[in-house]
């Protein structure tokens, strides 16, 4: 074996400058989003960088982060949850419901008290629930993901309207229900707009528990496994449906985490919330790296996805852009990210 | 019109890294019918397929009744009046027999609408002169495998066709359908078609050929009359080949059986198999394509679902209905795919070692990254494995050494009984000899390895004991000192219908 050793030096110095494309590659992203900030900071006059207006964008895209970081399992093992606009609105007005104030004349639930815990865990199980079907479906009777999710987003939507009935929101919410929307820890009571938002410390978190589940554990290395090619994920004694099982119950409870705190943040549990922020989400995790094909994927991309297309809308309603071009913009973003994806990943093949 | 309807000479085709076929000739006589033999690879059906134009030769020449001709599609072949029937008959299933005959050509009416009457009509009269008892409204789907091959057969004749090519027609069908079939041939040949026939069932041959034609790894070997061949002699050119590449087995001290499987039972593919092994062996299962050797083990793998059967391990009995449980019996299986079904091409060469060997890594679930990264990187030196890092995509690699990788992944399970099929398809010769070594390596420390080759002088250079398949069957089972190729290709060919008429 003595004589591999010239082989294995010459391996070496190709591997350098494999790593310096691979490295660009991977962070090209960061690259991006440090540019854009740039571009907008000249265009507005520095207003954008203004630390108010910067935790405003993360306060605005940690919905689509939070369903951005499930949507990244998913799609890591080649599958799509499209039902996560839906279950978000579901989950928002169930929680919304529990967690109104007595005695107004628009609670759903007139003489029932239950503490906001109850309300705020009735709306992540709502979203568990229905993201469970979804698995349910995809691993037990083989539904392709795009078909489950597509039916469970008509499903979940409709059962949201049935939910209200009349069509109007659920208001007069509990101020411990709204702090999860509109709260700030590490406020200086001075300062009313100072600290950190609750649902960016809960995107963080969400992100930072997401990251050590697909580096530091088998599930995560199961769900690369499955994506990278699911037959011999199989042979190699992994569950695939049980695998497949969690991740949708996963997605689930984040799409119904991001109805608690996007209902928490306007006072309100309205049927229609949400609609459209599944594509939001794939674009997030698109733009992030994750690729379409399966396998590969991070959620700190993902994160940096949803940033960007925050900072870009953001940008955009800065500069007095109508707020239909910044639809236009974001088509445009998706089909640059799949292209890049396809460009990356033919190179092998 | 000279002797032959079809002349090839000096064919040569190369597929990426391997030279199919070398300088190959090959003649017809019309009104003839004459069978193509060889082993799995030889190079039959590629000969057949760039006659049909299926494939484009890259040096030789065609002579089809004297004429040197250019076949680039299979619409060129048609042209030269030459039909093959492949052995996964190609029709649309959703149309009717006589729209089948009849697709790319399809007959109209005066309109200029296409006409499901004219063709049923054009149809039912091919069917009525050749005696085909088939309904030509009928959809395909509802036809058998062998009422689909008649329509086929009809559907070259409708074309005019004066070389038909059937590439092992009777894999799927039953002794009466065969019998069907033959007299069909009959016909034809009657009629003065000639009839090329791809098979590896010596009593067809014997009973239809006018002509044989034997080849080995791709070269030509002889043509022959049917009347002057028999049976041991067809075998000799078909193996007759030396063995040149010398095997590092070593004699392991061979221990307990380890491994028994009992009335294994799963569709066509396997037919209440029995075997056993025991630690320190190679058990070589050697067989023809389709015979069902993958499919035995792969059940026994779980992977698919055994219809009954018992496995036992260690002398218990163990239920396997997933892989994962026979994981947990302590068993591994390197599988016959690479591609498909072994490695996941975009994840680290560290990942696709260590994902089968994850319940021991990550007690709890929690990954014990060190100790992943001490195993992976004892592996890689101990089966010198050529990667830049372990953090490499396992697609960059070369085969052999993507086949190391995979063989690492089960040696970290550390499993009592590791199945390996194909160990050494499509690597080097370099990477070739260290699995085999390696193979060799763990049979001595007490481990029970079953091998599936298709290549005889793995099976003969490898084994203790070789079981050989045919038709799912286990049909024998010959000893290291008494397997030789000519015995063993004698059992594979060993098929249940033996008396054709």
């Amino acid at each position: 074996m003595s004589n591999q050793t010239p082989t294995t030096s010459s391996l070496q110095v190709i591997k350098k400058g494999f790593q310096l494309g691979e490295f660009v590659r991977k962070y090209m992203i960061i690259g991006i989003l440090i540019l854009f900030v740039t571009a907008l900071a000249i265009l507005t006059n520095g207003n954008s960088i203004e630390p108010v207006n910067l935790v405003n964008v993360i306060r605005q895209v940690s919905a689509i982060g939070i369903i951005g970081v499930g949507m990244t399992f998913v799609i890591i093992t080649l599958g799509i949850d499209l039902s996560v606009g839906s279950i978000l609105g579901l989950s928002a007005v169930v929680a919304a419901s529990l967690a109104q104030v007595p005695g107004g004349a628009l609670v759903k639930f007139q003489g029932i008290d239950v503490p906001v815990v109850v309300a705020v865990l009735a709306g992540l199980g709502v979203g568990a629930f229905a993201g469970f079907i979804n698995g349910v479906l995809i691993s037990k009777f083989r539904l392709a993901p795009f078909i489950a999710t597509l039916g469970m987003m008509s499903i979940a939507r409709g059962l949201a309207y049935i939910y209200t009935g009349d069509g109007r929101p659920f208001s007069g919410l509990k101020d411990d229900y709204n702090y999860l929307g509109q709260g700030y820890i590490f406020n200086d009571p001075n300062q009313p707009l100072s600290g950190i938002p609750v649902p960016v410390v809960l995107f963080v978190l969400v992100a930072v528990v997401a990251t050590f589940l697909l580096n530091y554990t088998k599930f995560g290395r199961f769900t690369y496994a499955i994506g990278g090619n699911e037959t011999a994920a199989r042979v190699s004694g992994i569950s695939i449906p049980r695998v497949t099982l969690l991740i949708y119950t996963m997605s689930g409870l984040l799409a119904g985490l991001a109805g608690v705190l996007w209902s928490a943040r306007i006072g309100s549990g309205n049927s229609t919330l949400g609609t459209g922020i599944e594509l939001d989400a794939i674009t997030a995790t698109i733009i992030g790296g994750t690729s379409f094909k399966g396998g590969i994927g991070t959620i700190w991309g993902t994160v940096v996805g949803a940033l960007l297309i925050g900072v870009i809308n953001n940008g955009l309603d800065l500069l007095n852009v109508s707020p239909f071009w910044q639809i236009v913009v974001k088509g445009c973003i998706i089909i640059v990210a799949i292209i890049i994806d396809e460009r990356k990943n033919s190179k092998k093949s | 019109m000279g002797e032959y309807i079809v002349e090839m000479q000096g064919i040569v085709k190369r597929f990426p890294g391997v030279l199919a076929l070398n300088d190959v000739q090959f003649k017809l006589r019309p009104g003839t019918v004459h069978s193509l033999m060889g082993e799995n690879g030889a190079g039959k059906s590629t000969l057949m397929k760039i006659l049909a134009g299926v494939y484009t030769l890259d040096e030789g020449t065609i002579l089809i009744e004297g004429e040197q001709v250019s076949i680039q599609d299979p619409r060129d072949g048609l042209a030269h009046g030459i039909s093959m029937i492949h052995q996964e008959l190609m029709f649309v299933p959703e149309l009717t027999a006589a729209e089948n005959i009849f697709l790319g050509r399809e007959l109209r009416n005066k309109a200029g609408m296409v006409s499901k009457k004219a063709m049923i009509e054009a149809a039912q009269k091919v069917f009525d002169e050749w005696g085909i008892n088939i309904d030509p409204s009928a959809q395909m789907k509802t036809l058998s495998v062998a009422q689909a091959q008649m329509v086929e057969i009809a559907k070259a004749i409708a074309f005019g066709s004066k070389i038909i090519i059937m590439d092992e027609p009777t894999s799927a069908i039953t002794e009466r359908e065969v019998a069907r079939l033959h007299a069909m041939i009959a016909k034809l040949r009657a009629a003065g078609t000639a009839i090329i026939y791809i098979t590896h069932k010596m009593d067809e041959v014997f009973a239809i050929s006018d002509e044989l034609t034997v080849f080995r790894d791709g070269t030509w070997v002889a043509t022959e009359p049917a009347a002057k061949m028999d049976r041991n002699g067809l075998i000799a050119l078909m193996v007759g080949r030396e063995l040149t590449h010398l095997f590092p087995k070593s004699e392991a001290e061979i221990g307990d059986v380890i491994l028994e499987v009992e009335h294994l039972n799963r569709g066509r593919q396997v037919k209440d198999v029995s075997f056993q092994v025991r630690r320190g062996e190679i058990l070589g299962f050697a067989g023809l394509m389709g015979s069902g050797r993958t499919e035995v083990l792969e059940t026994v793998f779980g992977i698919h679902a055994a219809e009954s059967g018992t496995i036992k391990v260690k002398g218990k009995e163990v239920k396997i209905r997933e892989p994962h449980q026979a994981i947990e019996a302590g068993l591994g299986l390197l599988t016959e795919d690479r591609k498909k079904t072994g490695i996941m091409g975009v994840l680290s060469v560290r990942d696709n070692m260590s994902v089968a060997a994850l319940s021991r890594f990550a007690p709890g679930g929690i990954l014990r990254k060190r100790q992943i990264e001490e195993e992976c990187e004892a592996q890689r030196q101990a089966l010198a494995l050529k990667t830049p890092s372990l953090n490499q995509q396992i697609q960059n690699l070369s085969g052999g050494n993507q086949q190391k990788v995979l063989l690492s992944r089960w040696l970290l399970t550390d499993p009592d009984i590791l199945i390996i099929d194909e160990p050494t398809r499509g690597i080097d010769v370099g990477a070739k000899s260290e699995i085999h070594r390696l193979m060799s390596e763990l049979a001595k420390q007490g481990k029970a390895i079953i091998m599936v080759s298709s290549e005889m002088p793995e099976i003969l250079g490898m084994s203790d004991r070789v079981v050989v398949m045919c038709e799912g069957r286990l049909v024998g089972e010959v000893s290291r000192a008494e397997a030789t190729q000519e015995n063993i290709m004698e059992l594979a060919t060993r098929f249940s219908e033996e008396a054709v008429a």
